[in-house]
């Protein structure tokens, strides 16, 4: 994991002391809240339906256990006990008080973690595959390049005010868990014909309002040029995108206007200028950062037949083996996903207590590192095969063994009504109601892989566009309703979801997805996920099935 | 008069910004900033009058099209409608690296106090500072953070260089 040096901790340190007095000229009247919001909002401080909210950095998912209990420590001191993970690899508290960011900003500075520019209209947090450097098909391990870009995008001079925020995804393996294709720029890394890394790069994609995949708009870079790159897409998109109506600002909205080809080629002349400048990257600087991800202190083990070892214990654990252990590069070693989506908790929430004893287990089990996914859960990556049973008859009393992974209830659902002021409908509430109507494990893994989404606005914190079956909250006179759609996806072969009709009030939801999931069933074939069944028959079927009148 | 910050001093700035197509094309004395659509009266301008004559350029103006004839001003300033407007960032890095400009640029508009250390490093050598803003917090700002990530018009070695000496 990334290490600081005296010059990052410094940049963190002078950052906190800004923030300080820009806070104490705020509380003293000496800044007027519309020029102190782009700077709270660049140091992550929104101020919600109750209260600030403070959304903190966790850069590509990486945290170690000494982070963790700093941030259990945070949330029992300065909040509720309880901390939010994002679907953007950030996690936020929820109750802060504004006059105290500043000293939780100076706490998180002593575990090298920040808030900086999780907010407002700059680059943001650089998100990856939270199985960077232990995944089965990774041909590149992006987390170097995160750092890299990290650092590169922290307190850009020319980029803290763009007409609209900015979000660069990496990844480096065939299957894209870090869902490139609706950035604003995806990188994907890659080895060429000679084995030298090389950079794919997209622009344009996004959710929000207008939902698009991002286009190519340069098949092969060079790592020592990634910064000038990166500085000459920017630049297009800070003279040129618009500026004039917020919805229409991102820089989707510019690539598609101008064609993903012209856009190229803007990017590409600017680029000539950029290129041949300091901003190049040198060598000995990626050699350093590398040197920070090497491989932990493995030891020399073999695979365990996880099919034995699920026979030889109680069906929950063969559940769990199943759906939250995944496969490892290395040999007798799993990654682990904990779900933070036990029924009744809102997806995503952690208490003081459970991070505790989470940053104990990741000692124990896994080199004292822990991910955050964008699917709002945590994970072990080099948790070794021998040890799973018991790492499981642990998790299981902290109500963190929920053998849900990937299915139906392990749901990314955003704060929705109960929290954020510009919702239509609560989205917490219809989690909850979803699962407990599911809580059949055996027809959950009948049901298999399913990504449920659930945003509370057209804003779309949910990702319900890319939800295998979306949840979008809608106001109808007022009252609250949902939006459902089938057929989006994520993955290396993105997809945006299809509207299925009229909405529907929540307590009509459940029904409506258990109509959905039997259409599934009636009509797949052995081998189809949902999403595959969905692909191949359209919403045709769905739809008939949702709105057939009662026989 | 606005105050003005350059060189580590506080001043006033009594540059007077001639509006695009003044309909009153009638000069002030004084020194003076013509609008980038008048540049060819400002060259024919500039050497006669009794005074400086410097070109300024609004957020969405683009430098490319008179990159050659900026070097004979020694002041080119940049106006910011608003402070989220942020082009004006780019547009100064584009004057001071891309086309060598080498006067001073100076910020106009709306230019507060947390703004000013970006400004700095995107190549503005001096700030018209909006009426309201303290100018002791002015000059504190121009020092917030003592190295940076990145390279830019300052042409400070970025961190990555710094770390490995080159
Ligand atoms: C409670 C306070 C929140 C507010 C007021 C809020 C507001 C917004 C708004 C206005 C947008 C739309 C931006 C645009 O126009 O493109 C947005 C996008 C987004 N939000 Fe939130 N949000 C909140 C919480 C969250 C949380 C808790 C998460 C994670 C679970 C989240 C994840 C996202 C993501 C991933 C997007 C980006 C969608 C895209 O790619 O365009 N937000 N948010
Ligand atoms: S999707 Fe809408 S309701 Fe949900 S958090 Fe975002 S802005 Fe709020």
């Amino acid at each position: 994991m990334y290490k600081y040096d005296d010059y990052d901790q410094q940049i963190v340190d002078e950052r906190v002391l800004q923030f300080r007095d820009q806070t104490r000229r705020f509380l003293a009247g000496e800044l007027p809240e519309d020029e102190f919001l782009p700077l709270r909002l660049q140091n992550g401080l929104y101020v919600q339906r109750f209260a600030p909210m403070l959304r903190i950095a966790i850069p590509y998912g990486m945290v170690s256990s000494t982070q963790i209990r700093k941030l259990a420590y945070i949330a029992r001191r300065y909040d509720k006990g309880y901390v939010h993970f994002t679907t953007r690899q950030n996690l936020q508290l929820n109750w802060p008080r504004l006059e105290e960011v500043p000293e939780i900003l100076e706490e998180l500075a002593s575990v090298e973690m920040h808030a900086i520019q999780t907010s407002g209209n700059c680059i943001r947090n650089t998100t990856t595959d939270q199985f960077a450097g232990v995944a089965h098909d990774e041909i590149i391990d992006p987390r170097p390049w995160c750092e890299i870009i990290r650092q590169w995008s922290t307190f850009h001079p020319e980029f803290a005010y763009l007409p609209r925020k900015f979000k660069i995804a990496v990844c480096g393996s065939e299957q894209d868990r870090a869902a490139t294709q609706v950035h604003d720029i995806g990188i994907h890394a890659f080895l060429n014909e000679n084995n030298d890394v090389r950079f794919k790069i997209l622009a344009g994609g996004g959710l929000g309002r207008t939902p698009m995949v991002g286009s190519v708009i340069k098949p092969s870079l060079e790592p020592e040029h990634l910064l000038s790159y990166l500085d000459a897409v920017l630049r297009v998109y800070n003279r040129y995108g618009r500026r004039d109506n917020k919805y229409k600002a991102r820089i989707k909205i510019l690539v598609k206007a101008l064609t993903p080809e012209v856009f190229a080629k803007q990017v590409e002349t600017e680029w000539s200028h950029l290129k041949e400048t300091d901003a190049r990257l040198p060598q000995q600087e990626i050699d350093r950062v590398q040197s920070f991800f090497t491989e932990p202190d493995y030891e020399k083990l073999t695979n365990i037949d996880l099919t034995d070892l699920a026979l030889s214990a109680e069906p929950d654990f063969q559940l769990w083996l199943r759906r939250n252990v995944h496969p490892h590069k290395k040999p007798g070693y799993s990654a682990v996903t904990l779900t933070l989506k036990a029924t009744a908790d809102a997806p995503g929430d952690a208490s003081s207590e459970q991070l505790e004893a989470i940053s104990d287990l990741a000692d124990r089990f896994s080199f004292g590192e822990l991910r955050v996914s964008h699917e709002q859960n945590l994970i072990f990556a080099d948790v070794p095969q021998s040890r799973l049973h018991e790492l499981w008859l642990t998790l299981k009393p902290l109500n963190l063994a929920t053998p849900n992974q990937g299915l139906l209830t392990d749901m990314i659902c955003c704060p929705g009504g109960d929290f954020c002021a510009l919702a239509n409908a609560r989205s917490i509430p219809l989690a909850e109601s979803i699962q407990r109507r599911f809580d059949d494990m055996d027809f959950l893994h009948d049901i298999g892989e399913l990504d449920l989404n659930i945003s509370g606005c057209m804003n779309a914190c949910g990702h319900h566009h890319v939800g295998h079956i979306g949840i979008l909250g809608v106001d109808r006179k007022g009252e609250e309703y949902y939006q459902v759609q089938v057929g989006g996806s994520s993955g290396h072969d993105a997809s945006l979801g299809k509207i299925l009709g009229p909405s529907f009030k929540m307590d009509e939801v459940p029904d409506i997805i258990d109509k959905i999931l039997k259409t599934y069933v009636e009509l797949r074939t052995p081998e189809e996920r949902f999403i595959d069944t969905c692909r191949r028959v359209g919403v045709q079927p769905f739809k008939e099935k949702v709105y057939a009148k009662a026989a | 008069m606005p105050k003005l910050l350059k060189d580590q001093q506080i001043s006033n700035d009594d540059f007077q910004i001639l509006q695009q197509d003044p309909e009153e094309p009638v000069l002030p004395d004084g020194n003076v900033l013509f609008h980038v659509s008048s540049i060819d009266q400002a060259v024919k301008t500039n050497g006669l009058h009794k005074g400086q004559v410097g070109i300024w350029f609004d957020s969405d103006d683009e430098p490319e099209t008179v990159a050659n004839a900026l070097n004979q001003f020694e002041i080119i300033a940049v106006n910011f409608p608003r402070f989220m407007d942020g082009r004006g960032y780019s547009l100064a890095r584009l004057l001071r690296e891309r086309f060598d400009y080498r006067g001073d640029i100076r910020a106009i508009g709306d230019i507060l106090v947390d703004q000013l250390y970006y400004l700095k490093r995107c190549g503005f050598s001096s700030f018209r500072l909006r009426e309201d803003q303290n100018p002791d917090y002015a000059l504190a700002a121009l020092t917030t953070f003592s190295t940076d990530y990145q390279t830019a018009a300052d042409k400070l070695p970025p961190v990555y260089r710094l770390r490995h000496q080159l």
